[in-house]
């Protein structure tokens, strides 16, 4: 059960979405991010649009299950909504009780509803089609020339990595510590967020102690294993540019060249 | 004249404990062990076989003494990378020593910290993987297999590297039977097959018959070495020590003091049948 967890939501898959290079996955995502700032009419969002439900059904993934990925956000649509929708002063279209309903704000309200919407479902996109490994491996390429000014791209690639694969090993392994807990009598279930937040402790020091260990052990492991940093290390799997990469980047630039014109034109 | 893979010349390991108190884990040890060999380390938890074992790659380094790996002196530091490839280690929980998200990345990983290739890793990956029998689960997510997959994975890991020796530090110990079976056969099969030297730490009799050679330690130091027919013949002595035998020859040893007449080497089912 608690092992099932997915984790970075991916939707395993064989489209051409999915096998696109993850640098250019991740650049596209960033170049999409800051077309949606620079738009400022209604016109420009059509083509958004389009772009979205261009990728959604070329990675073959349901819409349901991106809708989903929307609902915990919900609220925070719902807030920015509400106070663009009152707090904008213009027009008065109708009142409710104090506030007041302006064609301004209405516009307004809508224009950031609809651009919060296509931030969250387009770089879900990418979480959604790109499997972890492809992107820590895309992260560390891409930070790669930063190397020279002090980021450290590979220790970061590598930390993810880790983080990754351990996940599921201390989810399994907070779960026997729970129920042998459970077996001596701790109750995790009743009482209220205070009292249930305090019988976590018997379960998070041995975790966390666990942890420690594993830390420690892995270390060695590694160190076994010849690893130094990602100085003179080589990959198994190199990561190529196809002729659909340059497509999708084409695709992308186009549409940011629209933005643009329909902003500053 | 066999050639020596790893040869320990008086070789002291100390280290504190909580109350400043300086312990020595390792006294004195004389050893050699040669290429192509299969040698069993047997003894009680904190009798140093892990100690020994890390001191044969470098992770630890001698106090007293020297430890030499194919002639290198481990304490030269130019030299520490070269004796951890040529003397790889698998350890004791295979969860803390898998280091990818994918069971192909993993074994991957060392050769890849070596610098090699990319296509000579691909090479090297799909070999190590055939060799612990485990291509098709390449890729695989390694916590969705079972203990003893894990430790072959683990295994293949250090062969990807391409070592002439395998330390292995109790790769049993946290595993069902038909998981150390498995492992157990892997061993085995790469010591006959690939003329891996073999250095086997372990707490289970039956599978220290196995070896070529087995070596007894106690209080940090070897105190009983010899060809595993030898060694469990002797089995009064070894009983004294705390240590137990192998089912097979406790039952011929109990049969024999019953005034059957049978030879006191019966290691294997097969040998007391056919005594029988």
């Amino acid at each position: 059960m608690i092992k099932d967890i997915t984790i970075g939501q991916y939707y395993p898959g064989n489209t051409v979405i999915h096998k696109l290079d993850p640098r250019i996955k991740i650049i596209i995502t960033f170049l999409f991010i800051i077309a949606l700032f620079f738009i400022d009419k209604f016109l420009p969002y059509l083509f958004v649009l389009g772009f979205i439900i261009m990728v959604i059904s070329m990675s073959k993934i349901p819409v349901k299950y991106i809708l989903k990925g929307l609902k915990p956000l919900l609220p925070i649509i719902i807030i920015t909504f509400l106070l663009n929708l009152f707090m904008t002063r213009g027009q008065v279209v109708f009142e409710i009780g104090p506030l007041d309903v302006t064609i301004e704000g209405l516009n307004k309200a809508s224009f950031m509803a609809f651009r919060l919407i296509f931030l969250i479902v387009g770089t879900s996109l990418l979480t959604l089609t790109t499997s972890p490994i492809s992107l820590t491996d895309g992260i560390e390429k891409l930070l790669n020339p930063f190397k020279k000014i002090g980021v450290p791209a590979h220790e970061l690639a590598m930390m993810m990595t880790i983080a990754l694969r351990f996940i599921p090993t201390l989810l399994e392994e907070a779960e026997k510590i729970m129920k042998a807990q459970m077996a001596r009598g701790a109750d995790f279930e009743s009482g209220n967020v205070l009292n249930r937040a305090k019988s976590l402790v018997p379960l998070l020091v041995p975790l966390f102690i666990s942890a420690f260990r594993r830390a420690d052990e892995l270390a060695m492991a590694m160190e076994a294993r010849c690893y130094r940093g990602g100085e003179n290390r080589t990959r198994m799997k190199q990561l190529i540019l196809n002729t659909r990469d340059f497509i999708a980047m084409s695709i992308m630039l186009i549409l940011f060249v629209i933005i643009l014109l329909y902003r500053y034109l | 004249m066999k050639e020596i893979m790893v040869k320990m010349d008086n070789v002291t390991y100390e280290y504190t404990n909580n109350e400043e108190e300086r312990i020595a884990a390792v006294k004195n040890i004389n050893l050699e062990i040669y290429k192509g060999e299969f040698v069993v380390i047997l003894g009680h938890n904190g009798s140093g076989k892990s100690t020994l074992a890390k001191l044969m790659n470098a992770l630890l380094l001698p106090f007293k003494g020297k430890v030499y790996v194919n002639g290198i002196d481990t304490t030269d530091m130019n030299k520490i990378w070269d004796i951890r490839q040529t003397a790889g280690m698998v350890f004791q929980n295979p969860d803390n020593q898998i280091v990818a998200t994918i069971v192909e990345e993993d074994v991957a990983f060392g050769p890849e910290n070596q610098g090699i290739e990319p296509k000579e890793i691909r090479k090297r990956v799909d070999e190590a993987l055939a060799a612990v029998e485990m291509l098709e689960y390449k890729e695989y997510a390694p916590h969705l297999l079972s203990g003893g997959q894990k430790q072959r994975i683990a295994i293949a890991g250090v062969l990807a590297m391409k070592p002439e020796c395998i330390i292995l530090d109790e790769p049993t110990a946290m595993l069902d039977p038909s998981g150390r079976k498995e492992v157990m056969n892997t061993i085995k099969r790469l010591n006959e097959k690939e003329r891996k030297t073999i250095i086997h730490i372990t707490h289970y009799m039956d599978e220290a018959v196995l070896a070529d050679r087995i070596i007894i330690m106690e209080a940090g130091q070897i105190i009983m070495e010899g060809a595993p027919k030898e060694i469990f013949s002797q089995v009064e002595k070894l009983k004294k020590m705390g240590l137990d035998v192998p089912q097979v020859t406790e039952l011929a040893y109990k049969l024999r003091k019953e005034g059957i007449d049978i030879p006191n080497d019966i290691l294997t089912v097969e040998e007391l049948v056919s005594v029988l």
